[in-house]
């Protein structure tokens, strides 16, 4: 019943995009169409069905139906019920109509609440949001049907993976995939300003909050998949370079450079055809990462479908959707007419750096991770890992920082680098002096780079709110300030754990203490522990940082019974100055245990610095949104004065 | 550039610049990539044509039965990965992951050592029947051919 329900109200919204794409395209070509005034409407109406249409799927997640066979394939009776709600995302079918509803809600609140710009870019704004809604409703009743049934049905289910068995599963999917999405309406902003010819700086201050939004979530994403993988899979390490990993990189790089590009676009009328260009290939970046994720030619923990139709579904609507985009801007970018000038020291010239590096970097990424699929259709395997990307990303990422440093102090339009000379010396100094002191110590060139210019941007993040009285500084300067200071504070986070980090691998008899760093462990017991679905092996250790009284840490060593299989469940320690991190192995012939222990100092900044990025842009998207609504409540005073006005 | 420049010109600079380093880009991913990208060798094809040592590359194979051994440490490991055709004997300190035993297949991340050993960093392993290494599963297609051309 609910099951058909959900797949009524999906075709039902599907119907409602088709209606959307050609109303919209109609009202551009006849300004007298009928059908203009529906556009809105619909769009709203078609957020709603598709919410229900996912309310659903959850519903019979929540209830275990088995009759449905998503559920049955991925969910199990005995399983707790928060895993079982996120079961409804943490598969194929359900994390692409979790996709489709993010598009059809932000679709609605663009037609609810936009109206800034002029109706015939809203709607042709619209009408290209509907056609990407429309590819996606189409792979998902063609080839990925949620709300599939089964008969009869079976009285278990299969169960979900261990790995995915985690309070973090709930909340890292919805996160990236509004960041993804997000991006859609970014992209559906630039082509219906490209196909209105009306690229202005009202465009930019209209697609900003979009961009700003998605890449706020993409900041936590990241975050949150970078921390999940270094406690999860039990290796020390927080990022693999992992085609997954740079699936969510690529967007983000994307959306970096968007979101100043659009603030040069915004401020200063400048950089219009690149603005939209960069609106396009975001949008690309995030449907490549979809294709990467969820086509199976990668195969991962996120790959749930190896089903060859589904990716080359995935791939036809990536060359749809980007195609027609790339064709529109190669017949209408020669139209758009050039922006403001700038000078080559000044705030646009940084931003402009900012925005070619971050392209470049993003170069980078995307070779790496397509190289070992290209290479694959010449027969040859080969496998790219950090040994590329860290020292490639590092030749255009290192330049950006120190511009990044010194733009925001820049004035538009035109300046000299002379006037900043007092506030750079010092930074300046300690960047030397921090490299120069590492570099004696023979810390790897990398790491020095990356603590000096971690400290100095620390330092330099702070000057555009220098002797400025604090109450006086606007939100959107805040939010620059904090998510500059921290890209410095994840960055130190990084150099840090790469740099200082110790390692103990070692075979313990139980009562054996093992020195890691400054902390002695010692291994005090292992013994079987059981859980709602699982049993374990849990090791007690007691660590003592310095002769300090002593904590408790119990990593496990776990196994599955539904489907069967085993993790390692790390146990970490945080002090302010670092986390110790434990991990239980095997027991060997003699009846030792094996325990990997490492000390990593600082580790903790990687995290804390991608939620100040996030927080730095939550500030600027309140301050924007914050000063348009006081701009629409001055507006609808003035049209009221006026009003009055006409009636005496 | 000068404040008095048209801005046709300014567009130009830019998009050049702008080509430029997404060409330098280019360039240097394509050499990275020739150098740092590890090619995967099955044991037959390391013992014909061994890589350079040090050079990072990836191993697949079986875990030969009754290879294994556990060094005093209690976690160095040696193996020998096998295809039927040639033994590469295998070293690996750390902790293996769960499925990893004799007789199933393996991935093994590292280099050759100039006395033929494999040194290991990392060892993939099958996760369960879903989650494969890419590698292994061509591997796994491989075997079957094979056993199925055997039994005829």
């Amino acid at each position: 019943m609910i099951a058909t329900f959900g797949l009524a109200a999906l075709w039902l919204a599907a119907a409602l995009a088709a209606l959307q794409l050609v109303a919209g395209f109609l009202a551009l070509r006849l300004p007298t169409n009928p059908l203009a005034p529906v556009v809105r409407p619909v769009a709203m109406v078609q957020a709603g069905l598709v919410a229900i249409a996912f309310a659903c799927l959850i519903a019979l997640f929540w209830r275990t139906d088995l009759s449905v066979a998503l559920v049955a394939a991925n969910s199990h009776v005995a399983k707790p019920l928060l895993y079982k709600v996120a079961g409804a995302w943490g598969n194929h079918e359900g994390s692409m109509l979790l996709w489709v509803t993010i598009m059809g809600l932000s679709g609605g609140l663009v037609a609810a609440i936009e109206r800034r710009l002029p109706e015939p870019t809203m709607l042709a704004t619209l009408a290209a949001q509907a056609f990407v809604s429309l590819g996606f409703y189409a792979f998902l009743l063609i080839s990925s049907n949620p709300f599939a049934r089964l008969n009869p049905a079976p009285a278990e289910g299969n169960g979900l993976n261990p790995l995915l068995q985690d309070p973090g599963l709930a909340f890292h999917p919805p996160t990236l995939y509004v960041g993804y999405v997000g991006l859609s309406v970014a992209f559906s902003f630039a082509v219906g300003a490209l196909l209105t010819r009306q690229v202005t700086p009202l465009f930019a201050r209209a697609m900003r909050p979009w961009v700003l939004g998605s890449w706020i979530f993409l900041t936590l994403g990241i975050t949150a998949g970078s921390y999940w993988a270094y406690y999860e899979l039990g290796w020390g390490g927080w990022w693999f370079w992992d085609p997954v990993e740079n699936a969510s990189l690529m967007p983000w790089l994307a959306a970096t450079a968007l979101l100043h590009s659009v603030a040069v676009l915004a401020a200063r009328d400048a950089l219009r055809a690149w603005t939209v260009m960069l609106g396009v290939v975001a949008f690309a970046m995030s449907m490549v990462g979809t294709f990467l994720v969820r086509s199976g030619v990668l195969t991962s923990v996120h790959a749930f479908a190896v089903d060859p139709q589904r990716g080359s579904f995935i791939l036809a609507l990536l060359a749809i959707n980007i195609g027609a985009a790339l064709t529109i801007f190669a017949l209408r970018a020669g139209t758009v007419s050039e922006g403001q000038r700038f000078a080559f020291v000044s705030r646009e010239s940084a931003l402009v750096f900012n925005n070619v590096m971050l392209t470049g970097t993003l170069g980078i990424v995307l070779l790496g991770t397509l190289y070992p699929l290209l290479a694959e259709a010449l027969n040859a395997q080969v496998s790219v890992g950090p040994p590329y990307f860290n020292p490639a990303t590092a030749v255009f990422v290192l330049p950006m920082l120190v511009v990044m440093g010194v733009g925001p102090l820049l004035r538009w339009r035109n300046d000299g680098l002379v006037r900043l000379r007092p506030v750079l010396i010092l930074p300046a100094v300690v960047l030397l002096g921090v490299a120069i002191w590492l570099a004696a110590r023979g810390v790897p060139v990398l790491s020095v780079l990356g603590i000096a210019m971690g400290t100095a941007l620390l330092m330099i993040a702070l000057v555009p709110i220098k002797g400025r009285r604090l109450r006086t500084v606007t939100l959107p300067l805040w939010g620059m300030v904090i998510a500059h200071f921290g890209i410095g504070v994840a960055l130190l986070g990084a150099a840090s754990d790469s740099a200082f980090s110790t390692e103990k691998l070692v075979a313990a008899r139980v009562g054996q203490t093992v020195a890691v760093g400054p902390w002695l462990v010692r291994l005090d017991r292992v013994e079987p522990v059981a859980g709602p679905n699982w049993t374990a092996l849990e090791a007690s250790l007691s660590a003592s940082y310095g002769g300090a009284r002593p904590s408790k840490l119990r990593p496990q060593a776990r196994s599955f019974w539904t489907p069967p299989q085993q993790t390692t469940e790390s146990a970490i320690l945080t002090r302010w100055n670092g986390q110790l991190y434990t991990v239980l192995g095997d027991e060997a012939d003699d009846g030792r245990w094996q325990l990997r222990l490492w000390w990593k100092p600082f580790v903790t900044l990687i995290w804390l610095g991608g939620v100040l990025i996030a927080l730095g842009g939550a500030l600027a998207l309140l301050g924007r949104a914050a000063s348009e609504v006081r701009r629409r409540e001055a507006a609808g005073k003035i049209a009221y004065r006026r009003q009055r006005q006409g009636r005496n | 550039m000068s404040t008095a420049i048209k801005p046709k010109h300014q567009r130009l600079v830019l998009v050049l610049a702008a080509l430029a380093a997404l060409v330098a880009a280019a360039l240097l991913a394509a050499w990275a990539l020739r150098n740092q990208a590890s090619f995967f060798y099955l044991p037959a094809e390391m013992a014909s044509k061994p890589p350079a040592a040090d050079r990072a590359v990836r191993l697949g194979g079986m875990v030969q039965a009754g290879s294994l051994k556990t060094a005093a440490d209690g976690v160095t490991i040696q193996f020998v990965v096998s295809d039927g055709k040639a033994q590469i004997p295998v070293s690996f300190t750390g902790i293996t992951p769960d499925l990893f035993k004799e007789g199933s297949g393996v991935v093994a991340d590292g280099h050759r050592r100039a006395d033929g050993t494999f040194v290991a960093d990392n060892l993939l392993a099958k996760h369960d029947e879903k989650y494969v290494p890419r590698e292994m599963q061509q591997m796994t297609a491989a075997e079957a051919r094979q056993k199925i051309e055997i039994t005829r």
